[in-house]
């Protein structure tokens, strides 16, 4: 088949694929061009782009004094070492919107990807192709994987420009107070990048379940951002402690594990467990859902 | 073509549809009950003959969309069986898929991509899509469908009939064996409907069998060679097209100036139905020979000034199968 089309169109067989992989590739290619060319999505990367841009400025007008947030812990922790070193503003940023923006972009993608297409109706013009029901779901959920890394790389790829232009750079102080070579530091950034867009793709797995419920991509974001808050509010509460490491949000800010030696690994393993746990099984309601749906939209 | 009365064919829910190879589309007593306990479709028996022109009629809500997207596996029947060019069943359909162009509900597309994009977008969907030639596949529909000129306006910007033409060309894609097009004239003016009825024409033509569903009898009447009629979820008439202009009952019309006495002869001769109106008289022709009547009208001395048989419109068939009021002109 692959060597068919090849010689039919005279070009070389690029690579030595199977065609089954071609094909998903391209599909995957253009579902990548459907999240990164629509409107509101980049409406919602300048925003994720913007923001770590107005923290840089406040700090850098307002510097606050080393160690000023006197914390050992949360953002507080970072605003202090921000003036110190502006590896520290990628960080904030990514601390600061990892609350809420970076989730809402996520429910954003996550409504659009299937109940948005059914609300829009090409849901059914892509299943008629046919796309294949489950093929469709997990490519839209590769999709949802890749923006949440380029969303948390975007946060803090700015917050680092921004650190290096306004602040300066240098050897990093971790907040448990050794300092290591500015490279060392850039990898513990990467890491934690790695990791929050782990957890982000862990809450795209939760959207993207929903999104096979409904039509309405609203409907979807809101639900999600409701779940964002509301378990953000119960891990607050110390009277429910016994099912805080079951929360989805629980493990999302684990990742200043990342800024200490050593490393608290055990942290950031329980982190990606209750993440890809939550990946599983909303992943496989998903499947489930998508092979039964009747698509009436 | 025989005809078939679905209501008397009697399927039962789990006869399995016939794998036979001159039908496209073919289903037994398919079933759709949603969850509020409607019957939407209610066990039909569809034959779509390959290579035909199949004219799926209803008014709106008779269920030809719930059919539709069961025959393309959108939907999962709660009853019966169906096989689309040999492939069988909610699961199974997607083996057919390729060789089937669809438009169902009106066109769907992505209002910031242009229409060749959104076409691309159709076309990177296809797992069995020859890579190389895309491009060329793309423009290819497009000049089809008359799209080539406004291929990189936005769809938003494009017009409807726009639209719905663009609906049609992604069925174009590569070649297909069946086309199912659901109300593709919906909403378009006469022009556009000429330009969808043209369009279907040249599918037909190049041999693919074409089902297209549509609440305009009008539309049906000039492109068909088949029909299907819907009403409240049941087929209530399939067959050729003259089929269902012989299902009518032909009636003798004689314009006279003694139309009583002329009433009297054909009541004579055992036609029932007579009807004086004015100067003119009918009765149902039956079996008679028409030419035997004029003798005999003659021989009793009744002044025939003009005789002839007719056919109920088609209008009138589509009231009595369906039961209600067809919207004739859209």
């Amino acid at each position: 088949m692959s060597t068919d089309s090849a010689v039919q169109t005279g070009r070389p067989a690029v690579t030595a694929a199977p065609a089954p992989v071609r094909h998903w590739l391209r599909l995957l290619r253009s579902e990548l061009r459907i999240v990164f060319v629509r409107p509101r999505n980049l409406a919602m990367l300048g925003v994720l782009a913007v923001a770590p841009v107005f923290l840089g400025f406040a700090l850098w007008v307002n510097t606050p004094q080393p160690g000023a947030g006197g914390g050992n812990s949360g953002a507080a922790a970072l605003i202090g070492q921000v003036a110190e070193n502006g590896v520290f503003l990628a960080l904030l940023a990514i601390f600061v919107l990892m609350t809420l923006i970076l989730p809402l972009a996520i429910a954003v993608v996550s409504g659009d990807a299937l109940a948005g297409e059914a609300g829009l109706g090409t849901l059914r013009t892509l299943l008629t192709v046919p796309a294949g029901r489950v093929r469709l779901l997990a490519t839209k959920y590769v999709v949802i994987v890749i923006f949440s890394l380029v969303a948390s790389a975007l946060v803090a790829i700015v917050g680092l420009i921004m650190g290096a232009l306004l602040f300066p750079i240098g050897p990093v102080t971790l907040l448990s107070g050794a300092s290591v070579p500015l490279i060392d530091g850039l990898a513990r950034l990467a890491m934690i990048v790695i990791y929050v867009a782990t957890a982000l793709a862990a809450l795209g797995a939760i959207g993207i379940a929903l999104s096979t419920f409904t039509q309405h991509a609203l409907a979807v974001m809101a639900t999600m951002l409701v779940v964002v808050v509301v378990s953000q509010i119960l891990d607050a509460v110390s009277q429910v402690a016994v099912i805080h490491p079951y929360l989805p949000t629980h493990f999302w800010l684990a990742f200043d594990a990342l800024l200490r030696t050593p490393i608290d690994w055990t942290q950031i393993w329980h982190g990606l467990a209750s993440f890809a746990v939550y990946a599983v099984i909303f992943g496989a309601v998903a499947v489930a859902r998508i092979r039964r749906a009747n698509i009436s939209s | 073509m025989t005809l078939i009365d679905a209501r008397s064919a009697g399927a039962g829910p789990d006869r399995p549809a016939a794998a036979d190879p001159s039908l496209a589309i073919a289903t037994a007593g398919l079933a759709k009950r949603f969850r509020g306990g409607q019957l939407a479709v209610d066990h039909i028996d569809l034959a779509v003959p390959v290579g035909s022109v199949y004219g799926f009629l209803g008014p709106n809500g008779s269920g030809k969309t719930t059919t539709i997207r069961m025959l393309l596996g959108l939907i999962h029947p709660s009853g019966g069986s169906f096989t689309v060019l040999g492939a069988s069943g909610a699961d199974g359909i997607d083996a057919a898929l390729p060789r089937v162009g669809a438009l169902v509900e009106g066109p769907a597309f992505y209002p910031f991509l242009t229409g060749r994009q959104n076409l691309a977008r159709c076309d990177a969907a296809d797992r069995t899509a020859d890579l190389g030639t895309s491009r060329a596949r793309i423009d290819h529909a497009l000049e089809q469908v008359g799209l080539l000129a406004a291929a990189d306006k936005r769809y938003r910007a494009y017009s409807l009939g726009m639209k719905q033409r663009l609906g049609i060309a992604s069925g174009l894609l590569r070649p297909r064996d069946l086309m199912i097009l659901d109300e593709p004239t919906n909403g378009l003016d006469p022009q556009g409907t000429r330009e969808i009825r043209t369009l279907i024409r040249q599918i037909a033509a190049a041999g693919t069998t074409v089902f297209v569903s549509s609440h305009l009898l009008a539309e049906v009447e000039q492109i068909c060679s088949h029909v299907g009629v819907m009403s409240t979820g049941r087929l209530v008439f399939q067959g050729t097209m003259a089929d269902l202009r012989g299902r009518g009952e032909r009636r003798i019309a004689i314009h006279t100036a003694e139309p009583d006495r002329a009433a009297k002869v054909l009541a004579d001769l055992g036609l029932a139905g007579a009807g004086v109106a004015g100067q003119d008289v009918t009765a149902v022709l039956g079996e008679h020979a028409p030419e035997a009547i004029n003798a005999e009208l003659v021989r009793a001395g009744v002044p025939v000034a003009g005789l002839a048989t007719v056919r109920p419109s088609l209008e009138d068939l589509f009231v009595q199968l369906t039961g209600e009021g067809f919207d004739v002109n859209g």
